[in-house]
């Protein structure tokens, strides 16, 4: 079965080990996903002014190609990506203002009326796959993985855009017990890594992972799992400044939840892209 | 707009007066330690008119729109949409944050793309 999946920018440089080992795993799935055509920048950010409607041009404009492609429903990965997309969405579904106006703007394009649904890849594991097929698919057993789940901001908040409960959420517990891994409870795993602050404030971003990587160990994790690129970035590559200022850090890879899913169901290991990493998941290799 | 605190409540889409000061926000945001005041405080310093002391605070610039506060408030108030708006008074006036020829070449290559071009929309105007 095929599936619209919109990428985004990093999922084609620095998370393509994302996108690849999703793409593998969804494929032992029996799902293809298939990529957006003319797809453009999702915003990143979601604009929280009222009065900016031009920062909203992006994300809907994405959401008219996948009706022009005759769907109504896209699936994404990158937790930016998915809740840019989702926000904008939901405005249009209930600021009947706001749509009027950007549809006006946008002369060249059809009219949109939120009709598309915009997924993340977790929801669509759990409601369309479900996870009891993705248990059944399993191949090899990852033992000695101890998994804190890192779930950070885009993918429960705004209340919108919550992809499960916003202040207990199961979803990547349950698709990682699916897939027979250990998962560890741990403190902060809803809170934010730092953002973009990391281009300007590389101090701030040092601080929170330290706090972060330490909590999970000290939790019994010796693995962090996300689905965001920049939670990927701040908590695995800083890492290289933790151990600059903080002589007893040990370090802890931080992967993605489909390149455990894509080890787990057997992948290739190109899929992995494991190269990529700053501390490297000699578990997963 | 010459009222200040009007243009604040008009970018937000907030009422800036339905806040009682209960410190939910400061008490959950992940961010408080690297902020120079708490974010129940930007708050405040609007409600008694003291708006400059918020635009010149760091807890603007800290604040990376996580939404924390906003899912944890009792009265309902967006405070991640009055932290866009104080940032936004700045930008608009072209006041950027960040000088996007300060971000050195070999950072560019290392950051991901979605780091770079949040930042810029959230710190350039």
């Amino acid at each position: 079965m095929k599936v619209l999946y919109y990428p985004g920018c990093t999922l084609k440089t620095s998370a393509r080990n994302f996108e690849d080992s999703a793409k593998a795993s969804m494929k032992i799935l029996g799902f293809e996903l298939e990529e957006l055509e003319r797809w453009n920048c999702c915003g990143t950010v979601y604009s929280l002014s009222s009065d900016d409607l031009m920062h909203k041009l992006a994300p809907i404009r994405n959401l008219i190609r996948v009706k022009e492609q005759g769907d109504n429903k896209v699936v994404t990965l990158c937790s930016m990506c998915y809740n840019t997309l989702k926000q904008a969405n939901e405005l249009f579904r209930e600021d009947e203002d706001a749509r009027y106006k950007i549809n006006s703007f946008m002369e060249r394009e059809k009219d949109y009326e939120g009709d598309v649904e915009v997924i993340h890849m977790l929801t669509f594991l759990k409601e369309v796959v479900g996870f009891e097929n993705v248990s059944k698919k399993v191949k090899a057993s990852l033992s000695g993985l101890k998994i804190a789940p890192y779930y950070g901001c885009l993918l429960l908040r705004p209340r919108s855009a919550a992809i499960d409960d916003i202040e207990n959420p199961t979803i990547m517990e349950d698709l990682l017990k699916a897939l027979d891994t250990d998962v560890v409870d741990y403190p902060y795993r809803n809170e934010c890594c730092g953002s973009y602050n990391t281009v300007n404030e590389v101090g701030l971003v040092v601080e929170r992972t330290y706090k972060m990587v330490n909590i999970a160990r000290s939790s019994g994790a010796n693995i962090i799992v996300t689905s965001c690129p920049l939670c990927q970035f701040n908590l695995d590559a800083r890492q290289k400044e933790v151990k600059e200022k903080y002589y007893d850090f040990q370090e802890m890879p931080v992967v993605y939840f489909t390149q455990i899913m894509g080890k787990v169901l057997g992948i290739d290991s190109k899929y992995m892209g494991l190269e990529l990493h700053y501390v490297k998941p000699e578990l997963l290799i | 707009m010459d009222n200040i605190i009007d243009k604040i409540s008009d970018i937000s889409g907030e009422n800036i007066y339905a806040c009682y000061q209960c410190g939910k926000c400061s008490a959950g945001c992940p961010s408080v330690e690297q902020m120079d005041i708490l974010p129940n405080q930007v708050i405040r310093l609007i409600q008694i008119g003291r708006v400059e002391l918020a635009l010149k605070s760091n807890a603007i610039w800290v604040c990376a729109s996580c939404f924390m506060c906003s899912v944890r408030c009792p009265r309902g108030i967006d405070l991640s949409k009055i932290m866009e708006a104080l940032r936004e008074i700045h930008l608009r006036e072209d006041i950027d944050h960040i000088d996007i020829k300060d971000v050195r070449r070999e950072n560019v290559y290392e950051l991901p793309q979605i780091a770079l071009v949040a930042n810029f929309r959230k710190q350039t105007g």
